[in-house]
């Protein structure tokens, strides 16, 4: 939330995007978040995916809660209005939000506090009503901003910085959106740029809810000796069984891959999702498959990474509701008010 | 309870009770009777006293006629219609003297269950109907249908104008309006035969009620969001508001889905619960929709936190307010004005927000579609606080208007054109010197892009903790709003303003204010009244405040609320104003007012 805006100054010979934009259109104020943190590499990584995706920088819209990861909707797309709500309330704003207009891209972004404990119910309800956004959990285990207590997804036995054990067992948003249904599912790590840009693309351009959870260390309060949410815990304990890139619908599919090692995953929008299976036994479009592998790896302290589920057939919010293709905040007055001629005939039913 | 002793009852001039289980379907027949009258011209006022209950426990129905047009309970009971044995005693014990009973008399009541001065009248309801009708529940039904029968004999109805209601009620039913007919007469044949009919207490014919409607204020209330605009609502079902979202749903199945796509031009959202509902709200507003909120006070204490963030960001909002009787779960199906204070500084932190007082479903009406302008005009929230009285119960209402040249506030917005013609946007920053900013809707482009928080923030929208620049913002709120006091609705003074006794009251407090005034006059008292319809307070209540001596606060709550707030907010000496106070769940009637005015003055409170 650093009010220091960056000076915009870009070497001519930087990349440059579809839209004519260099990567440094895609972000924002500077972090003021500790040096190392992982915020920051997810940070990076969501002004990659947006350069990468060509997207016009109004056409997001920047929602958090309360805490640091939200605080990191300030320091990416600066030409995107953005919202830092209260705490664990985001998704209700991205519901209103979204309801007003449907043509934006919602690009919300939360923690471990602000979505699994304050937050839960929200998050539940969100995926419940399958609002249209992508849904980012940055998620280091540990309250940063108030010093270090556990959060609800700090593993069970884990240590806190002053040594406590950790009594409880963990809430995992990924079990968790697997089991409300939610049709884009997925885990990374800050650290893991590679699995972490695609991702992102993928969930922007995913139509319904699309949660990725990303391990992001908190350097300061949860980077030691005992930690499971630690850079060096999290490197040496993560599995991934299937590897997905994305491919853009302007762009052929150029990547080949052995035959019955890949699939090719259509996207509403004509892109595609390119599945490489790296455990042959892994279906990512079996939910119920999905959240036993997922469960029995973290029994064995795996943290499971990659594109977990992809699935279709819920409807979005916008589906259910039957809302016009333009956004009802563009819909003209006369549309909406059914003038004096019709109050009169309403008025003739309650004489 | 009576509470004012007024003229004894007489044609035009008389209360009829209904005492019912929930669930029996009473309230059909009790509507019938109310609509039949005011067909016939007369004007009624009809109150439902009903459990939190689905089926089994007591519930009444209160139709008053008046032909003087009073809008308030009169307090009496002239004509009691008994038809739960459960309550028979106390009900008999509530009919005004001279006033009469009638009963289902297929089981004797025990004697000591009559009163002298109460003529009880015995119809064999429920012998009659199993003569009649065929099936359980047909015959319930029609047991209370037959009482309707009674009191057409009774009160002189037009039977006429009852099967005209039948048959609009059941144009997709025809069959239903023979039966209910049918009903009909066999009470009002059995009535003719065994009693004196009509009553004193009748019904005779006049022309009053043209030009004027039935309907309740949440039905009202919508109907002005869907004239405004509103093309969101968010909301988390609560007795006494979930009528409003009802209603809202039915106008925009008729007059919001497109024509050629079949596409709805409108989103409910009902929330997991009202912090979620308040925080859509805000999304969608933060977002450029006209979006709204109606709920109780329970669902506003969950708010409050969204409710600061949207004062602070400066974010409009529109909550409706049905007020019920607190604290807690309360009394949830009976009113109150309880939640004045909790609106008027809701959240944490310095906030103050603008407050609507409609005083009936006419004013629901308007200043719901007056709530929206001013939301997105001051860009905060605003209240528009019903009660359950105003909100559920069916007031007879003068036709409104509406004006197709209206065109919506939608307050200082920059358009992608305006954003082109000025250098850079601050979202904060006071340009204009009116304590109101410019605020752009997400998706106009870059320029007008900024963060939205609500955490301390600079008059550009960056982000502080600098004390000079989050003060610069707080004095700036306290100046819009003080400029929201020249925009709400007036007060509205009755009397020459030349009394030294005023009476300040608000809402739905107003017809038994109005009835009250005509008592005091009548008894040489010179009173002025003033009733305030919005808050912060503009300078027509500081004046009346000024300008009397002695000054009643009458309201419907037990903590003075509305008196409270007079003396925070306004120059008041607090010497000069008394509470007159009425708070137990039912809707005030002129009697307390008039006793609570009269005997603080005989105490020598006006020297």
């Amino acid at each position: 939330m650093s009010g220091v805006v960056k000076p915009r100054v870009e070497h001519p010979g930087l990349p440059r995007n579809a839209l004519g934009l260099s990567r440094r259109a895609y972000e924002g104020g500077m972090s003021t978040l500790c040096a190392g943190c992982g915020h920051d590499s997810v940070t990076a990584a969501i002004v990659q995916a947006c350069f990468e995706l060509s997207m016009p920088p109004q056409s997001v819209a920047k929602l958090s809660g309360i805490g640091c990861s939200s605080k990191t909707t300030a320091y990416f797309v600066s030409g995107a209005h953005g919202f830092n709500g209260v705490h664990g309330r985001m998704p209700a704003i991205a519901a209103g939000a979204s309801a007003a207009n449907r043509t934006l891209k919602y690009l919300g972004v939360s923690g471990d506090g602000d979505s699994l404990s304050i937050g839960l119910g929200q998050l539940g309800h969100a995926i419940r009503r399958n609002m249209d956004m992508l849904y980012l959990l940055e998620n280091n285990g540990v309250y940063g901003l108030t010093k270090g207590q556990f959060s609800a997804s700090a593993d069970l036995g884990s240590k806190s910085k002053k040594g406590e054990s950790n009594d409880h067992e963990p809430i995992d948003p990924v079990l968790l959106a697997l089991a409300l249904g939610a049709t884009f599912v997925a885990r990374s790590f800050s650290g893991d740029k590679e699995q972490l840009v695609p991702l992102i693309k993928m969930g922007l351009m995913h139509q319904g809810f699309a949660l990725i959870d990303i391990l992001s260390p908190c350097v300061t309060f949860n980077d030691h000796e005992g930690s499971t949410k630690s850079y060096a815990y999290v490197r040496e304990h993560l599995q991934t069984p299937i590897a997905a890139d994305f491919v853009e619908s302007r762009r052929e599919i150029t990547v080949s891959y052995a035959a019955g090692e890949a699939v090719s995953v259509e996207m509403h929008d004509g892109s595609n999702v390119l599945l490489r299976k790296l455990d042959s036994s892994y279906d990512p479009t079996d939910r119920s498959a999905a959240l036993a592998y997922v469960q029995e790896r973290a029994a064995i302290n795996e943290h499971v990474t990659g594109l977990i589920y992809l699935g279709e057939g819920r409807r979005h919010f916008h589906e259910r509701h039957n809302t016009p293709d333009e956004a009802l905040n563009s819909l003209a007055f006369d549309k909406l008010c059914p003038g004096s001629a019709a109050l009169e005939r309403i008025l003739s039913r309650y004489r | 309870m009576p509470e004012l002793a007024s003229s004894p009852a007489g044609v035009n001039d008389f209360v009829i009770k209904f005492a019912n289980v929930n669930g029996t379907g009473s309230a059909s027949a009790n509507s019938l009777i109310m609509k039949s009258i005011f067909r016939m011209g007369v004007p009624v006022v009809g109150k439902n006293f009903f459990p939190s209950n689905i089926q089994g426990l007591p519930t009444w129905y209160e139709i008053r006629v008046t032909g003087d047009a009073w809008m308030a309970r009169s307090g009496r009971v002239d004509v009691m219609i008994a038809m739960n044995a459960e309550t028979y005693g106390r009900d008999i014990a509530e009919v005004s003297p001279g006033g009469y009973l009638v009963f289902d008399s297929t089981w004797q009541r025990p004697a000591l269950l009559t009163r002298e001065d109460v003529t009880v009248l015995g119809v064999p309801l429920a012998q009659l109907c199993t003569e009649n009708f065929e099936g359980a529940r047909a015959r319930v039904l029609m047991k209370n249908i037959m009482y309707a029968g009674v009191l057409a004999a009774l009160l002189d109805l037009d039977l006429e104008v009852m099967r005209g209601l039948l048959v609009e009620s059941y144009s997709k039913k025809p069959a239903l309006v023979d039966a209910n007919m049918k009903a009909i007469g066999i009470g009002y044949d059995y009535a003719r035969e065994h009693f004196d009919c009509p009553l004193p207490t009748r019904v005779e014919g006049l022309g009053l009620t043209r030009g004027h409607f039935m309907m309740d204020g949440n039905t009202a209330a919508a109907l002005g969001c869907v004239y405004a605009g509103a093309t969101v609502g968010a909301w988390y079902p609560i007795t006494p508001s979930t009528s409003l979202m009802d209603a809202f749903r039915g106008f925009c199945g008729r007059f919001r889905v497109d024509p050629e796509t079949g596409r709805n031009n409108y989103i409910i959202v009902q929330a997991e619960d009202e912090l979620a509902a308040i925080g859509a709200v805000i999304g969608a507003s933060w977002n450029g929709a006209r979006a709204f909120t109606p709920t109780s006070g329970p669902g506003i204490s969950l708010m409050n936190e969204f409710i600061g963030l949207a004062y602070y960001a400066e974010i409009p909002a529109v909550l409706f307010d049905v007020q019920r009787v607190g604290p807690s779960t309360g009394m949830p199906t009976r009113t109150q004005q309880c939640d004045l204070l909790s609106c008027a500084y809701a959240s944490h932190g310095d906030t103050r927000h603008v407050l609507l007082f409609p005083a009936n479903p006419e004013e629901c009406f308007y200043m719901s579609v007056q709530a929206f302008d001013l939301a997105e005009r001051l860009q905060t929230p605003v209240f528009v606080l019903l009660d359950l009285d105003i909100g559920m119960n069916d007031w007879m209402v003068p036709d409104l208007k509406w004006s197709d040249d209206f065109q919506p506030d939608r307050g200082k917005v920059l358009s992608p054109e305006l954003l082109e013609k000025i250098e850079r946007f601050h979202r904060y920053l006071d340009v204009d010197g009116d304590g109101i900013p410019w605020r752009t809707i997400p998706g106009v482009g870059e320029k007008g892009a900024y963060f939205t928080r609500g955490s301390g923030h600079n008059q550009y929208g960056g982000y502080t903790e600098d004390s000079t620049e989050y003060q610069a913002v707080m004095e700036r709120l306290s100046r819009k709003f003080r400029k929201a006091a020249g925009m709400v609705p007036q007060a509205v003074s009755n009397g020459d303003g030349r009394a030294s006794v005023g009476i300040v009251s608000l809402g739905s407090c107003d017809g038994a204010v109005c009835e009250a005034l005509q008592v005091l006059r009548a008894g040489d008292l010179a009173v002025d009244y003033l009733r305030v319809r919005g808050f912060p307070f503009g300078e027509e209540v500081e004046s009346f405040l000024a300008d009397h001596e002695i000054i009643f606060v009458v309201e419907q709550n037990r903590d003075a609320q509305l008196k409270s707030l007079l003396t925070l907010e306004t120059a008041v000496e607090k010497r000069k104003l008394r509470s007159v106070l009425y708070y137990s769940g039912l809707p005030i009637s002129s009697g307390c007012i008039v006793e609570g005015i009269n005997s603080a003055l005989a105490r020598g409170e006006a020297a």
